[in-house]
């Protein structure tokens, strides 16, 4: 028996060694084939069905948004969604359903929301994302129009005095991890010259929480959300956002690569907004425009040259949808940004080009 | 009769228990094997074929671009991917490494105060075990670092022990020494001094056994050397020079701060894991029979000889095995760090790094692979020290 057992043992040795050479032997000739062959994506691509077709026989859109930024994406105590970036969510359901309300937002952190839409657990994120090169094409992502032009800012005590970067000498500051944010900041201070600690969290509440208790001098990310994060603080009116901005946040939404007709309709959605504005029609008064005679509005409205057609969608008033139910940029921006709400972020660069501001969306025709 | 009739005449090769062994576990490997090619191939071909992506490390030599809080070595934001993950994995080396040698510390103490024959003792050793061993560690360390040492007073009010140390919420300044040129001069005649103890130590032992009284080898071997590095500090130009921390702007400055952070970390994993300890401690302790303790008793050893030279050598190996599971558990728990923002390995690689490339199986493989490495250090260490203990059975 005991012989046995010692062959037994030396069979198994045996075996695991050529189990192990067949292992090496094979990877190496599989390796090389898979590595360099991105063209081999491009047929398979088209097997895939649509994005529209998806969300059609869904009967809903799936949104990855944020729960946890008032003002663009937060998931109130009652559970339900508002926002500026939420609005757009429901923009696209109006367009595609005629139901704002055909939606569920897919709540995601700054890291996961490229892995949940690239997996296709959702359809489009609209969650304050900064339209990157690198995003746009390592990620594999389609960067829609931009909706919100912000910056990164950084967030001081009063007293502190601090008015510039050079002030931050030697200071610490607390960031959020999984955005570029981080990048942003070492950017900028080294172009300055400025040593710093940078502490860094994975999320807002801790990075805001330590900053309030002192840990850090100040705090940094977009100015938008420093705007939402201040009324949050212990005493709001203790602190400032100074004047320097760091970085260029083009916030939009963004989408897959290989479906362009879901990117189109993303995109064209969005326009309507800015376009719905330009023309002065806003949710309450868009019925009075359906008898306008300016082809630029008729067109907008869906009763000349049926567009909604060309992005897909057989509702030949999409865009009516969305201006009734959303309203038209402005009314968007007002309802979760503007001055009656606690942020009062003036408009900025966020105002239609006609405004001094850089809106200008490409015209339907 | 019977048996060697069985021997000679051997049964067809698929009823021989031989044939059939040797057989069954290539099937074993062959199946294990396939599997895991099948799994990789598929991901392989998923990832080309839904995502238009090729695994590749190539990333990991460009330029990382952002800053990290605290680190071992220099880093900067020119530096590559690759070093920032370095800067992550001595981090957690760090913080690992101190965390094993409080928490055994603490760990030990705990566990013998657990046995000890005072009510008040032992049952404040019980309540510490009960309370920290079900108490999840990221409660635990989040209650550090955000209910601790977040409250602690704001840096421009440090309370100021001598020294100085500096205590705030960013963490505790500390005077720290940098070595100046003549510091290795002084590492020289410190190893000189570690060759001399080394002497004395072997020329006692050798008394020792000779005359049957054995001094305290240990202590010797220590005066020796502290006596060598004495004469070496003096006789050297300054080998070192204090640097104290100041306050100036906006944070102290000088001497060697541990972060806020590292210390949460550090104190949740030492407090927690010690509470384990502890109780390996005394269950090894409590596998010496009764009868090792009374015969002690009875060659005259007082209670701390007792424990020290008959209990303890023979609990050892009864506590090393699980002590190596609570030291694998610690470092893998130091993981938690990215809950309380310690620039740990898998918060700058599986966070920071990671979202800035998007490389999901790259960095994750890296970082499995290095805490399975760690692991699998720790143990062989452990494993080399137990048999080294093991009881030499006749």
């Amino acid at each position: 028996m005991k012989s046995m057992r010692k062959l037994n043992k030396a069979g198994m040795i045996l075996s695991m060694v050529i189990g192990m050479i067949i292992a090496a032997c094979m990877s190496p000739a599989a390796g090389p084939e898979v590595v360099e062959s991105d063209e081999a994506a491009a047929p398979a691509m088209q097997e895939v069905q649509s994005t529209l077709s998806i969300v059609q026989e869904r009967g809903k859109l799936v949104c990855i948004g944020n729960a946890q930024l008032p003002g663009f994406g937060f998931l109130d105590s009652e559970g339900n969604f508002s926002g500026f970036d939420v609005d757009y969510c429901r923009a696209i359901a109006a367009a595609i359903f005629g139901d704002a309300n055909a939606l569920e937002v897919r709540p995601a952190t700054a890291k996961e929301r490229f892995t949940i839409l690239s997996s296709g657990e959702g359809d489009v994120i609209i969650r304050n994302t900064t339209w990157t090169m690198s995003r746009d094409t390592d990620l594999g992502m389609n960067f829609g129009p931009t909706t919100f032009y912000d910056g990164q800012g950084l967030m001081v005590r009063k007293e502190s005095g601090v008015a510039t970067l050079q002030d931050l000498q030697g200071a610490s500051v607390c960031v959020v991890t999984g955005t570029t944010t981080e990048l942003n900041l070492a950017d900028q201070f080294a172009a300055a010259g400025v040593d710093y600690e940078a502490v860094v969290f994975e999320d807002f509440d801790q990075s805001f929480n330590a900053y309030d208790e002192g840990r850090c001098d100040a705090v940094t990310t977009d100015k938008s959300s420093l705007v939402s994060r201040q009324t949050t603080l212990t005493v709001p009116g203790d602190h400032v956002i100074i004047n320097v901005t760091l970085s260029k946040e083009p916030l939009g939404p963004a989408v897959r690569h290989g479906d362009d007709q879901w990117f189109d309709i993303v995109n064209w959605v969005v326009y309507s907004t800015m376009l719905a504005e330009e023309h002065g029609i806003t949710s309450q008064n868009v019925d009075s425009y359906m008898d306008s005679n300016d082809p630029n509005i008729r067109k907008l409205l869906g009763l000349e040259g049926d567009f909604c057609a060309k992005i897909g969608l057989s509702n030949a008033g999409c865009f009516v949808d969305v201006i009734k139910q959303l309203g038209n940029y402005a009314e968007i921006y007002d309802r979760n940004l503007g001055p009656d709400t606690v942020f009062d972020l003036p408009r900025g660069l966020n105002s239609l080009y006609t405004d001094g501001g850089i809106l200008y969306a490409p015209p339907i025709r | 009769m019977q048996e060697t009739h069985a021997s000679q005449v051997r049964p067809p090769f698929y009823r021989d228990e031989r044939v059939l062994g040797i057989f069954s576990q290539f099937l074993v490997v062959f199946v294990v094997v396939g599997l895991g090619l099948f799994f990789y191939s598929n991901m392989i071909t998923g990832l080309r074929e839904k995502h238009s992506v090729a695994i590749s490390f190539s990333f990991l030599g460009q330029a990382a671009g952002f800053d990290i809080g605290e680190s071992l070595i220099e880093y900067s934001r020119e530096r590559t991917y690759l070093r920032a993950f370095v800067v992550g994995l001595l981090n957690t080396f760090q913080v690992a490494f101190l965390g094993i040698i409080f928490a055994t510390a603490l760990g030990i103490v705990i566990g013998v105060m657990r046995l000890s024959t005072n009510f008040l003792v032992s049952r404040i050793a019980a309540i510490y075990i009960d309370i920290f061993r079900n108490i999840p560690l990221l409660v635990l360390l989040i209650f550090w670092a955000q209910a601790v040492f977040l409250k602690m007073p704001r840096v421009a009010e440090a309370i100021v022990l001598p020294g100085p140390i500096f205590l705030s919420n960013r963490g505790i300044a500390i005077p720290w020494g940098i070595p100046t040129e003549s510091w290795g001069t002084f590492l020289i005649v410190l190893g000189a001094g570690v060759v001399l103890g080394a002497a004395v130590a072997w020329f006692l032992r050798e008394q020792g056994k000779r005359t049957g009284r054995m001094p305290l080898i240990t202590l010797w071997f220590l005066v020796t050397v502290a006596a060598v590095g004495l004469v070496g500090w003096i006789v050297l130009p300054q080998p070192m020079t204090l640097d104290q921390p100041f306050l100036e702007g906006f944070n102290t400055q000088g001497g060697k701060v541990l972060s806020q952070q590292f210390m949460a970390l550090l104190s949740g994993l030492i407090i927690y894991t010690a509470a384990f300890i502890a109780e390996v401690v005394r269950a090894g302790i409590q596998s010496v029979s009764k009868g090792q303790r009374e015969a002690a008793t009875s060659l005259g050893l007082n209670p701390a000889q007792t424990l020290r030279l008959i209990i303890f050598p023979q609990a050892l190996r009864v506590i090393i095995p699980p002590l190596t599971s609570q030291y694998l558990n610690l470092t893998k728990n130091s993981s938690l760090a990215i809950a309380i923002g310690y620039p740990d390995l898998f918060a700058v690689a599986g966070n920071t790094i990671l979202n800035q490339t998007g490389r999901e199986i790259e960095m994750f493989t890296m970082i499995m692979g290095t805490y399975l490495s760690l692991s699998l250090l720790t143990s062989l260490l452990m494993n080399i020290y137990n048999r080294r203990i093991r009881l030499v059975e006749r």
